[in-house]
């Protein structure tokens, strides 16, 4: 093999591994995004939207909620959550469903005449 | 009020015992005193407690006799044979609304009803529905202060609030009045806290709870003789914390399922072969020496 031969070989793999790299980063990042589900909630008298939610278990999910209107609060007590929801400020609620099934979450701030009706219920898959 | 009388005598009679509680519970059908309760010791009273009435509801499918079930119910307290040395309501009083107007109307009028019972000492208690919306302004200007105690035949009452905070929540200023107020009194001290929502995590996501409960009843816990009388529930309920009894009262506007028992919440219809099913009132016999309390279960049943 001449130098010139070798040379090309040379940038033909390191073209192929950079090429690679930048394929396994992309796949990484699609991965992130993959694992983490984001649900974005809104919060008003008095309902959530969306009020019926499925994710997949084992895949962290995050919980936007904001609320619309006043002060309300979001429990979810079969993953030992719960948050004040304010006006004009995005709670972030962080977990990884480690179960399957259908949990209800609620409003457990008082807020007006239809509190009792806040909830909602999330389901979790495989 | 005859009608009334023979309807309910010929309801079953239970009698059922919590062991280890030194409380009696009598499931009553008959608004007269249990005979047992006649030969009263020297030193023991009663009272009648009421609860969650939601004066102002109405739905025909839940209770269609919402504007007389409070009614009958003043009624059968004023029929007792022996009159109570006061009666307690122990929130909820009045139906939600989010109308400032409305809500004093509803307040007004629940305080003309209840001016016709014959006891004179009557003690009020907001729920979450009279005193959430607006931390309590309201309730205020009609029935007093939101949190209280007085003493009655050497029993110490707290009414403790934990509902005028929309989060449900005693508060640690309150805490620490009750905090100071306990150290008042002797450890064994006779104690009964009157409250609207369960201390305890009965079931919170049924909203039946009190987010900081556990700090009121480590407070408690440190002295030998505190019951817990409370409502909210809307059925009646017993429950230990350590040696400190909770009981549940029922309502006297429409029932609600045990705890846990379906998935979610929802008011129990009318039964109409068994008008007003779930819905009464208790009479609290209290024997102060022995620091025990025995609990009477009334129904509220007659024609509309």
């Amino acid at each position: 093999m001449n130098m010139k031969k070798l040379v090309a070989y040379v940038r033909v793999a390191v073209s192929a591994g950079l090429l690679l790299e930048l394929m396994t980063m992309n796949s990484a990042a699609q991965d992130s995004r993959r694992i983490e589900q984001v649900i974005r909630i809104s919060a008003s008298s008095f309902e959530f939207k969306p009020s019926e939610i499925t994710v997949k278990k084992g895949i962290p999910v995050t919980l936007e909620i904001v609320s619309q209107d006043h002060h309300h609060g979001f429990r979810l007590s079969e993953f030992h959550l719960r948050a004040d929801i304010q006006p004009g400020v995005t709670q972030k609620i962080r977990f990884v469903p480690d179960k399957t099934g259908t949990f209800n979450f609620l409003c457990d701030v008082f807020c007006g005449e239809g509190h009792e009706e806040m909830s909602g219920t999330l389901a979790v898959v495989e | 009020m005859k009608d009334l009388l023979k309807h309910d005598l010929m309801k079953r009679r239970d009698l059922l015992k919590l062991a280890g509680v030194g409380v009696a519970v009598f499931v009553s059908g008959t608004p007269i005193r249990a005979a047992g309760s006649q030969q009263k010791k020297n030193d023991s009273f009663y009272f009648v407690q009421l609860s969650d009435t939601h004066w102002g509801f109405t739905g025909p499918n839940i209770n269609p006799d919402s504007q007389g079930t409070l009614k009958k119910a003043v009624a059968a307290v004023n029929a007792l044979d022996e009159q109570p040395d006061f009666v307690v309501f122990t929130g909820d009083l009045t139906q939600t609304t989010d109308d400032r107007k409305i809500r004093r109307d509803r307040m007004a009028e629940f305080r003309d009803i209840v001016t016709q019972l014959k006891v004179k000492t009557v003690r009020f208690m907001p729920g979450e529905h009279d005193a959430s919306l607006d931390r309590g302004e309201a309730y205020q200007e009609f029935f007093g202060d939101l949190h209280y105690t007085f003493d009655h035949n050497g029993v110490h009452f707290i009414a403790l609030d934990n509902v005028s905070d929309p989060t449900a929540a005693v508060g640690d200023k309150q805490l620490q009045w009750l905090q100071a107020d306990l150290k008042q009194m002797k450890t064994d001290a006779r104690v009964v806290v009157l409250t609207h929502r369960p201390l305890f995590d009965l079931a919170p996501d049924w909203d039946w709870a009190t987010r900081d409960g556990d700090a009121v009843i480590d407070t408690l816990l440190k002295h030998p003789n505190v019951t817990v009388l409370y409502g909210h529930i809307h059925q009646e309920h017993h429950h230990m914390t350590g040696h400190i009894a909770h009981h549940a009262a029922r309502s006297l506007m429409w029932a609600l399922p045990e705890p846990g028992s379906v998935p979610k919440k929802a008011q129990i219809p009318w039964n109409v072969s068994e008008p007003y099913k779930g819905l009464g009132f208790r009479n609290v016999e209290a024997e102060v020496a022995e620091a025990r309390y025995k609990i009477e279960e009334f129904s509220v049943a007659g024609r509309s």
